[in-house]
């Protein structure tokens, strides 16, 4: 008996065929679609008179006229440079703790075993849980709002740098030790050198959950910073101002992921 | 006088016997070639030469001295070239040099561009693996372990992953850097012509267990050229050696036919094609398609 037959596939259109490159213009009008529809919805949604009252939703032009009015002020870069401060510290302390022991998880299986079970079960208590432990051990001061980045980007940034470690072919050690390379020659000549852009990528993942945990750690308590900022201007209901916050926000976001892919594919230049 | 000695090698992983019993001789300055079939422990050897792994008996001695651990002694190069990625080609064949105390960056970059040029790579020596082609990262992996000067040289079917010109450009380069440096060269592969054509003997091994099945001395002189592969007592060993490889290959799962290598065939005291060889009994042998 012969096989069914099915009939020839449909030629795709070009936008879905998997993994190949688009037009340059099709790729110009997505990446615009992209932003223009939700600001785009955004707009229309504050000038249609549905949310009432209308400065619950400012429109864009309101959002940017009182960024400026902040940054006037001076107002926004007091609050961006603290938040930005304490990520800088807290999240820098936890990349200090975590590279170093994610090195010795993804190399040596001792490691590995002597690290991989806590840290794998300390990494589900959500950082949040320890604000109020935080708070009592360490006062409401800045040392709290550090330990919290710190706590909630040690653990992820810890396994993802074992899991970039461990990615080296065994082969590239193997030949390392032939060509007469000692054990801390291979880490430092062979093990790091390979895994630093996969280390880079974790950092990535892991400044924009610190750029999140900054801003919460702030809701709770504290006389500047971004999250601080925002939680005083909900006493007075500036919607506006809020926005502009927001927006900061997600634009300093942007600019360390930028920065940060810049430098992964300057060091990454051999993959 | 011998240089590298298996002396009733054997190793286990857990249940798996991957070699048994292995007695092996390297004299200094021979080119040995280990040809078998997929599985039958030929990486497993060339990772206890190397002193990658210990074996679970016997010993493994480089000028009686038994070997415990990988050293620049040995130098390797491996089927996946195993280049260092992120390295260009200077550096990666220079990697070797970089942990020698004592050696002045100017000599290490003219050591490092005498073996560039000795594997034909002087033009792309700023160039990273991944912009090379499958020959010229192989070239890579060998300058860079030859550059260490070491006793023996390990191949692992170094040429396995390349296309048939690229192959006998690089059987060509490693001939000549044999004849040239003089060093010691045990290669593994599954390659029959590549083995006869290269190797001053040929080992077969068995496999499941893993053992020495035959050790033929291949009688074509040190001077080939590509052209000897055309040659009738060439292509005779060749044959000969390819239905060994085939009767001392046993696959799991073929139940019933349970084979024990009773006998081993040993030429390589006499040194000539003469000695007699017959297929092992218990085994059907089938000859390869008929080869002009
Ligand atoms: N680390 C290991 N753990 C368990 N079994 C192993 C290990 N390394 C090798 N083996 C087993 O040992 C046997 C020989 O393996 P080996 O890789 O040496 O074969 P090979 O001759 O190099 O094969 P190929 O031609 O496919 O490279 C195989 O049965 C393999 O499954
Ligand atoms: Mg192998």
């Amino acid at each position: 008996m012969s096989l069914p037959r099915r009939r020839p596939p449909r030629p795709t259109p070009s936008l879905l065929a998997i993994r190949k490159p688009n037009s340059r213009r099709a790729t110009v009008v997505l990446v615009t679609l992209s932003v223009l529809v939700p600001l785009g919805l955004w707009w229309g949604l504050s000038v249609s008179g549905l949310i009432q009252p209308a400065r619950y939703l400012p429109t864009p032009a309101a959002t940017f006229a009182a960024a400026l009015e902040m940054a006037g002020s001076g107002q926004l870069f007091t609050d961006a440079w603290a938040s930005l401060q304490r990520v800088l510290l807290g999240f820098g302390l936890a990349i200090a703790v975590s590279v170093p022991l994610g090195i010795a998880m993804g190399t040596f299986r001792a490691g590995q075993s002597l690290f991989e079970p806590v840290i794998g079960l300390l990494r589900y208590l959500p950082a949040s849980a320890f604000i109020p432990l935080l708070i009592i051990w360490l006062g409401l001061g800045e040392p709290s709002k550090v330990a919290l980045l710190f706590i909630g980007t040690v653990f992820f940034n810890t396994l993802m740098t074992a899991d970039a470690v461990r990615g080296i072919p065994t082969s590239l050690i193997d030949v390392s030790y032939t060509l007469g390379a000692r054990t801390g020659e291979v880490v430092r000549k062979v093990v790091i050198p390979h895994s630093l852009p996969g280390m880079i990528d974790a950092v990535r993942v892991n400044a924009a959950a610190a750029w999140n945990f900054v801003v919460v750690a702030e809701l709770i308590a504290a006389d500047s910073g971004l999250g601080y900022r925002i939680v005083r201007l909900q006493r007075f209901s500036q919607v506006d101002r809020i926005f502009a916050v927001l927006a900061v926000i997600a634009l300093i976001g942007l600019a360390i992921d930028l920065l940060l892919r810049l430098t992964r594919d300057r060091v990454g230049r051999w993959t | 006088m011998i240089k590298l000695e298996l002396a009733d090698v054997g190793m286990r992983f857990g249940d798996v016997v991957a070699l048994e019993g292995i007695n092996l001789a390297v004299p200094r300055g021979s080119f040995v070639c280990v040809v078998g079939a997929s599985g039958s422990g030929k990486s497993t050897l060339m990772s206890l030469v190397a002193g990658l792994t210990r074996p679970t008996s016997g010993e493994v001695r480089l000028d009686g001295y038994p070997v415990t651990m990988p050293g620049p002694d040995r130098g390797l190069v491996l089927q996946s070239g195993a280049v260092f990625p992120w390295r260009d080609v200077e550096r990666n064949v220079g990697f070797g040099l970089e942990l020698l105390p004592r050696l002045s960056k100017a000599e290490r970059s003219e050591r490092v561009l005498r073996y560039l040029e000795a594997v034909g790579l002087n033009e792309f020596r700023h160039a990273l693996p991944k912009h090379l082609s499958g020959g010229q990262r192989q070239r890579v992996a060998i300058a860079r372990a030859l550059i260490v000067e070491p006793e023996v040289l390990l191949l692992d079917e170094p040429f396995g992953a390349l296309d048939v010109q690229t192959k006998e450009d690089m059987q060509l380069l490693i001939r000549k850097v044999w004849r040239d440096t003089g060093t010691t060269v045990l290669m593994v592969t599954h390659d029959v012509e590549e083995a006869v054509f290269l190797g001053q003997r040929v080992v077969v091994l068995a496999s499941r267990p893993g053992r020495v099945a035959a050790d033929l001395s291949v009688p074509l002189g040190d001077h080939r050229d590509l052209s000897v592969k055309r040659e009738d007592s060439f292509l005779a060993l060749r044959a000969k050696i390819e239905d060994l490889v085939r009767a001392f290959h046993r696959t799991g799962g073929q139940g019933p036919r349970q084979v024990v290598a009773a006998r081993s065939y040993t030429d390589s005291a006499a040194r000539t094609r003469s000695a007699e060889l017959s297929p092992p009994e218990p085994v059907e042998v089938t000859r390869p398609d008929s080869r002009t």
